[in-house]
């Protein structure tokens, strides 16, 4: 079992929570995730380990709540238990050690971006932040980021920062100084774009691919990717790949290979709710 | 040997058939096909046995298990002691009993198999193990003397199990170190409920910890410890983590939605209980005319999950015929009952999708069997011109496993053959001193039986090792 010992509200669907997993905590690298298995009949999600802290034994989870098992996470509270965390998986993060580093997160991939940010600063990297969100509310970890080097935000709305896409900001960066590589994580059309982007700028760039992940031990090869003609499982060959040869459009589409169950799972959990609250009403 | 029935008697007993649930009505169910012998039919069953001086049959099977003895034993109506003689031998036998191939081990040599029908030593191990497992009390607890030692062992499938209850036996501190967040290996994520239930693993399970075995899941070795890091705080360590990376076909349009491989299939199903969907959060999806490509047992069990799934065709699609099947007789035999479709002598080539990349075919060419190769199977050639589309909505591939690379990876010290097997000598003993492996990581995918007989050998190995080791 695995105590949440902290948890916070970042945005209005994104929820960190800090989880006792001390071996993970310690051991943890950039790029590596965890599988979490909240209780018996639930899923075993992935999800990245955005931070972690060697003394308190915790590491840090940032929940976007998309679906049924990430609602339940971030329905739980402090004290609260997790019944499996396996960790830490996927490879660590190829890293730089001298140059400049431009680390580009949209909306929860934003805290994905987060420890790679830290590792390269750690390694004496320059490290530049772009970061996007819909509107104000919705930008995480810019904070955070900060400690490590300049930060750009974006807003679609133009809310906060500039107005518009983290690809314009990365352009205008990629144009007027020298950048040895880029990272970049968030929904799969983001990095998609980053990926032409770049491509057109000759800059190696990694991506953190997320499909749909079973074991994260090379068992099922459910999170099978395609790089130009060869096959990968993300779970054990990744999660990060080479931005400029994966097949985007594949990838967007098996993740989609769910998602009239996806909606049933969510009806039904509803109807349990409504369920418990009349039953509660009752009594 | 009792003498209260001559061999002639013996003789004229016809062999006993499994009572099983009815075809039609399993083939939507999960429950157990195979009912068990009733306590009359075992007894005449086992009476079948002759008894023989120099028993075949113990030499067909790959850990010897004496099976005159625990027959006559069970004939003369001491069952607790046929449960122990058996146990003796073999540490699962409620799960050997049900998916040993026998009719290629013991019953394949057993003396009476020359005329007629050898003795169902297969279906009386099921019945003295099932006995055993619902009357522990009956059974003598041994409380070993602590040794000192601790053991590392990886992998909780039958070969780690068999090894830890060994060492147990013995003294050693034992922990398993899982991956997943269930014990049992294949026996849990794989071998579907209605060939073996899973209380029957999970009572095996809870039966070590009793004897002392600690086992903690979710740990991956490779990731959460290396195998150097467990060579320095344990005194041994047995490696049985499988070979459970699948292997695809390798043809276009396999990224389709609708492909799985029987692993991810099957672990859905059966570890994650998508059966039960949306009780349970995992889904599955429930093709109408599923096509599972191979024929082994992997792929009879999807093909027999996928009918119960309510798929109105489900369909084996295999380059051999049905005499190549490399399936134990009675899974092909029950999924031919149960209405599986068998396409023989065909191999897919292509899996033709949609324009929204769904699954709708697998583009199939016809096979002949030509001559025969060096392991003496005749090698299927392909028919030109015989290019057909098999309608299909789902795929799923049962063609096989390969040794996993995590572990290894991160232990580059450790011997590989050119598969990536760990390389071991008959008693498990590895490249490294104290690291012995068994099961699967070493042969290859084989099966529940040959994976325990590795485990009871490398535990005795690893025990005399220890013994070497200062305290
Ligand atoms: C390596 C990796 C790291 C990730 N890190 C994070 C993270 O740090 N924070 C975060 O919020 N999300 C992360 N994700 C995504 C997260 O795992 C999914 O959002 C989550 O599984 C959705 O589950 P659900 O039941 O809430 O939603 P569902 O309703 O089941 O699905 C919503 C969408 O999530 C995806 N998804 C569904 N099931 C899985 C699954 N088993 N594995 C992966 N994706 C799935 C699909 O695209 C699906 O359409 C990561 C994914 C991967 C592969
Ligand atoms: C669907 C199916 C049906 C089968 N049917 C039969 C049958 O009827 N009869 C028969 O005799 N054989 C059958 N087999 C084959 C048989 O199950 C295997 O040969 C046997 O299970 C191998 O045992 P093992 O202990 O070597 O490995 P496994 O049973 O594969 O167990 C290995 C365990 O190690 C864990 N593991 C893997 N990597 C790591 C790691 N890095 N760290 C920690 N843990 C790890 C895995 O999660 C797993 O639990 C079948 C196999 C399958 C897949
Ligand atoms: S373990 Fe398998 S091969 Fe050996 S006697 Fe039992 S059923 Fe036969
Ligand atoms: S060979 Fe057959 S008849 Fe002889 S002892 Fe073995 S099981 Fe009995
Ligand atoms: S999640 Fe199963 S192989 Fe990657």
């Amino acid at each position: 079992m695995h105590r949440i010992l902290a948890k916070q509200t970042l945005s209005p669907n994104v929820t960190r929570l800090d989880v006792h997993a001390p071996r993970i905590a310690q051991i943890r690298q950039a790029g590596q995730f965890v599988i979490v298995h909240l209780a018996e009949n639930s899923e075993r999600i992935p999800l990245t380990i955005a931070d972690s802290n060697p003394e308190t034994g915790a590491v840090t989870l940032v929940i976007q709540a998309v679906g049924k098992s990430t609602n339940e996470l971030v329905a739980l509270n402090v004290g609260d238990s997790i019944r499996d965390v396996a960790g830490p998986l996927g490879h660590p993060t190829e890293m730089i050690s001298s140059g400049h580093a431009l680390c580009i997160g949209g909306g929860v991939g934003t805290a994905v971006v987060h420890p790679i940010a830290q590792s390269l600063q750690k390694n004496g990297v320059r490290v530049t932040s772009v970061i996007g969100g819909r509107s104000k509310e919705w930008v995480i970890f810019e904070n955070e980021l900060k400690r490590y080097g300049n930060v750009v935000v974006c807003t679609d709305d133009g809310s906060y920062g500039r107005k518009g896409f983290v690809t314009d900001a990365a352009k205008e960066i990629l144009t007027n100084e020298k950048v040895d590589i880029v990272y970049a994580v968030g929904p799969v059309p983001m990095m998609r774009a980053v990926a032409n982007l770049t491509r057109g700028f000759g800059v190696h760039t990694i991506v953190s691919l997320n499909p749909v992940m079973i074991d994260g031990t090379g068992m099922c090869g459910g999170c099978r990717v395609s790089l130009g003609n060869e096959t990968k499982f993300a779970c054990v060959d990744g999660p990060e790949f080479d931005g400029h040869k994966v097949n985007f459009d594949e990838l967007q589409d098996r993740l989609g290979t769910y998602r009239e169950f996806e909606q049933k799972s969510l009806a039904c959990a509803a109807e349990n709710c409504r369920l418990e609250k009349q039953l509660s009403q009752k009594s | 040997m009792s003498a209260r029935i001559s061999t002639k008697q013996r003789m004229q007993i016809t062999r006993q058939a499994m009572p099983e649930q009815d075809a039609a009505a399993r083939a939507a169910n999960f429950l157990e096909v195979n009912l068990g012998l009733p306590e009359r039919l075992a007894l005449l069953e086992a009476d079948r046995c002759l008894q023989c001086k120099d028993p075949r049959c113990m030499e067909g099977c790959p850990v010897g298990v004496n099976i005159p003895k625990f027959l006559d034993l069970l004939t003369a109506g001491k069952i607790a002691e046929a449960a122990q003689s058996l146990l003796c031998d073999n540490a699962l036998p409620a799960v050997t009993g049900r998916v040993c191939p026998q009719e290629t081990q013991c019953e394949a040599v057993c003396v009476r198999a020359a005329r007629g029908l050898p003795v169902g030593v297969g279906y009386l191990e099921r019945y003295v193990a099932d006995w055993a497992r619902e009357h522990r009390d009956q059974l003598p607890q041994i409380k070993p003397q602590p040794t000192g030692k601790k053991v590392a062992i990886v992998g909780s499938g039958p070969a780690g199990l068999t090894a830890a209850g060994e060492l147990a036996k013995l003294g050693h501190d034992v922990t398993i170190y899982e991956a997943l967040h269930k014990a049992g290996g294949v026996l849990v994520y794989g071998i579907p409920e209605f060939r073996l239930p899973k209380k029957i693993v999970a009572q095996e399970v809870e039966r070590l910890q009793e004897a002392g075995v600690k086992i903690e899941c979710n740990v991956v070795i490779g990731r959460t410890y290396t195998i150097p890091e467990l060579q320095k705080n344990f005194d041994a360590i047995f490696i049985a983590n499988g070979a459970g990376l699948p292997v695809f076909m390798n043809v276009p349009g396999e990224n389709f939605k609708g492909v799985y491989s029987a692993n991810e299939y099957l672990t859905r199903i059966n570890l994650m209980a998508a059966y039960d969907f949306p009780r349970s959060d995992t889904p599955v999806l429930q093709g109408q005319r599923v096509a599972v490509v191979g024929g082994g047992n992997v792929a009879m069990d999807a093909v027999r999950t996928a009918k119960r799934l309510g798929a109105k065709e489900a369909m084996i699609v295999y380059r051999r015929t049905h005499d190549e099947l490399p399936a134990r007789a009675e899974e092909v035999h029950h999924a031919e009952q149960e209405g599986i479709r068998f396409e023989f002598l065909t191999a897919p080539i292509e899996v033709i999708g949609n324009d929204k990349r769904w699954v709708t075919g697998m583009k199939c060419q016809k096979m002949k069997l030509g001559e025969a190769d060096s392991s003496g199977r005749r090698r299927p050639e392909v028919i030109p011109g015989s290019e057909f589309v098999l309608d299909c909505d789902t795929v799923v591939v049962a063609i096989g496993t390969k040794s996993n690379p995590l572990l290894t990876a991160t232990c580059p010290e450790l011997k590989l053959n050119k598969w990536g097997n760990i390389v071991a000598d008959e008693n498990g003993a590895t490249s490294l001193p104290g690291v012995f492996a068994g099961g699967d990581i070493v042969r290859g995918a084989a099966t529940v039986i040959l994976a325990m007989g590795d485990g009871k050998k490398a535990a005795q190995a690893m025990d005399k090792y220890l013994a070497t080791r200062a305290k």
